[in-house]
């Protein structure tokens, strides 16, 4: 079974960041980015199943501007065996990605397609489903534990109340929870070998999707600020603090 | 316009979040009917009914909506949104997981996590782990919407709305429901408590929770954790509060042992008063915290116990 794994370039989940002063959008210049931390464990899931020998290959996608290609070399580092970058410097919406990976799919005929739950800078949470619905495959998302079949896979999933379990027929997608497993670091040898493995570089007009954002950004600011508090010196100043100040107890 | 909201709930009775979707749905302004999509709902819709400001509701009561599989649920209401401006759930792990699809099948984009309301078509949410508030606005000709409960009062429920039955039936047949394991427990629900108590890796194991569990009997609260604690199998995953886990806004929220990571912050930073205790005083969580109390959690806690 051929694995399809997507990845975003984000800024670096250490990163706090700043709005620009004309509020206009974030400021990121200078910032560090790194791999989609959900998008790690879509890898490692992926490079997993290889290891089990569920997979026989495992293929990673990113779309974005150039630098994207850095965070496929990280999954090659990691496992994968191939790569391809849709190449734009525009902004791309979840819609617009989505649309592109379905055209992805539909030349790659993968089994399974892993994705991260969300981005740590759009927090959108919604590309997974959205390939699922272009595809019409059945969907596992925050998934904390899959089991492949022959023809189905089972997902559980992380929901508000606890955990749910559902079978979905193969091919499907599956996006991935912080619990569904530690990634590894990639070592030295493997950083070296990801050089020499094929990245094929498309564009989004190659597969005549058009990536138009529907929203527009009017603003953004930075959240209202608290104001700073004080530190009590024992637990008695601190329940007569929340009974006779805050009056929250 | 008119907007169709979907209810949140579990079959047996409505959730608490379906009451704050509906007040962003009046926000919004226009006519708000509301789906109650599962099966054996019958009481949810009666329930529904009663919520204040919709004008109709619409009741798919069939075996293929059970536990709201999102194949089928798209389904459902991709084809329904036709005579709607507006689509709006609540973002919760049910909203998050078939508003997407909904929004794909339609051709539009989706609007995540909304917190403010500035007009039809024009929406402020979080981004960066609520660390930049954007104002976004839509060129779609339906808004799919998800709503961040946390920014919007809940609507009362005394009113009375008709109740109209669909026979529409869609399974796609490609997913099916296997199990669950729902956590149980007689406090209040995070996303609706009054008062939280979260402890974090500072807690050290599962059995030192017992003492947050104890405090949180006497102020009625409930009892939250970082994703560390979570992680390290103290406590289960319903219980992690921050960017990827519940996002709450109580009157009080108290963090135990908690850092006060930017994710975990992300979570429960819109509470109205924070406290955190922590041996730490450098641990970013003093922060936002109105009042810190810089001490050893195992010093404390019981002695906080005992003085409520
Ligand atoms: C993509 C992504 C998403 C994430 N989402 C979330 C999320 O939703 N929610 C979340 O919480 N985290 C999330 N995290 C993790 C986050 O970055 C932090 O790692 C986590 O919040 C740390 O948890 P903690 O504060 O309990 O642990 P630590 O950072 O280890 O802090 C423990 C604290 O306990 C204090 N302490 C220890 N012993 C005592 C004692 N005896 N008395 C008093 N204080 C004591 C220490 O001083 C320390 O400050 C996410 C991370 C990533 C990468
Ligand atoms: N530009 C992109 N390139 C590749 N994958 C992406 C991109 N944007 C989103 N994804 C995938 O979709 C997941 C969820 O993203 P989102 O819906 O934006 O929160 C990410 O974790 C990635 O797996």
């Amino acid at each position: 079974m051929k694995v399809l794994v997507a990845v975003k370039r984000v800024v670096d989940y250490n990163v706090k960041i700043r709005v620009k002063s004309d509020e206009s959008d974030v400021d990121l210049a200078n910032v560090k980015m790194a791999m989609n931390p959900f998008c790690e464990i879509a890898v490692e899931e992926a490079v997993r199943l290889k290891e089990k020998g569920v997979a026989d290959e495992v293929v990673v996608v990113s779309m974005g501007p150039k630098a994207c290609q850095e965070q496929i070399r990280t999954a090659m580092a990691l496992g994968a065996d191939r790569g391809i970058q849709v190449e734009t410097d525009e902004t791309l919406e979840s819609l617009a990605v989505a649309k592109l990976l379905a055209k992805v799919v539909e030349a790659e005929q993968p089994g399974l397609v892993i994705l991260g739950k969300q981005s740590i800078d759009s927090d959108n949470n919604q590309t997974g489903q959205m390939l699922a619905a272009l595809t019409g495959m059945a969907q596992g998302t925050f998934a904390s534990e899959i089991n492949i079949a022959e023809e189905t896979v089972d997902v559980t999933r992380e929901v508000d109340g606890g955990l749910e379990t559902l079978t979905l027929k193969l091919p499907a997608i599956v996006t991935t929870d912080l619990r569904l497993n530690e990634p590894r670091y990639a070592s030295l040898p493997n950083i070296m070998k990801a050089k020499r493995k094929p990245l094929d570089v498309k564009t989004p007009a190659d597969f005549g999707v058009d990536i138009t954002p529907r929203l527009k950004t009017l603003k953004v600011e930075a959240p209202a600020a608290r104001e700073a508090g004080i530190l009590v010196n024992s637990v008695d100043e601190l329940v007569e603090k929340l009974k006779n100040e805050a009056k929250v107890i | 316009m008119s907007i169709l909201v979907i209810a949140e709930h579990e079959n047996g009775s409505l959730k608490g979040a379906t009451l704050n979707t509906v007040a962003a749905a009046q926000q919004i302004g226009g006519d708000i009917d509301l789906l109650v999509a599962g099966s054996g709902c019958g009481a949810v819709a009666e329930e529904a009914a009663k919520v204040n400001g919709v004008a109709k509701v619409l009741l798919a009561d069939a075996d293929c909506y059970n536990h709201q599989l999102a194949e089928n649920m798209a389904q459902l209401v991709a084809e329904l949104a036709s005579g709607y401006s507006h689509i709006l759930a609540a973002a919760t792990t049910t909203g998050k997981n078939f508003m997407p699809r909904v929004a794909a099948v339609l051709d539009v984009a989706q609007i995540s996590d909304i917190v403010a309301v500035e007009s039809a078509d024009t929406f402020k949410r979080p981004i960066y782990a609520g660390n930049a508030i954007a104002t976004v606005q839509s060129s779609d000709s339906v808004k799919v919407v998800t709503v961040r409960s946390t920014g919007f009062e809940p609507v009362d429920t005394d009113g009375s709305a008709s109740v109209e039955t669909l026979s529409a039936v869609h399974d796609a047949g490609v997913s099916s429901f296997v199990k669950e394991e729902l956590a149980k427990s007689d406090r209040p629900e995070l996303t609706s408590a009054g008062v939280i108590i979260s402890g974090g890796r500072g807690m050290g194991n599962g059995e030192n929770f017992a003492m947050l569990e104890r405090v949180a009997d006497k102020l009625g609260a409930a009892v939250g954790a970082s994703r560390a604690a979570v992680d390290a199998g103290f406590v289960p995953n319903d219980m992690q509060v921050g960017q990827t886990g519940k996002i709450v806004a109580p009157d009080l929220y108290i963090a135990v042992g908690i850092s006060g990571a930017i994710q975990h912050l992300a979570g429960m930073k819109d509470s109205k008063f924070i406290v955190a205790i922590n041996k730490d005083e450098e641990a970013p969580i003093f922060q936002v915290a109105d009042y810190g109390l810089v001490a050893d959690l195992f010093d404390v806690i019981p002695e906080l116990e005992q003085k409520l």
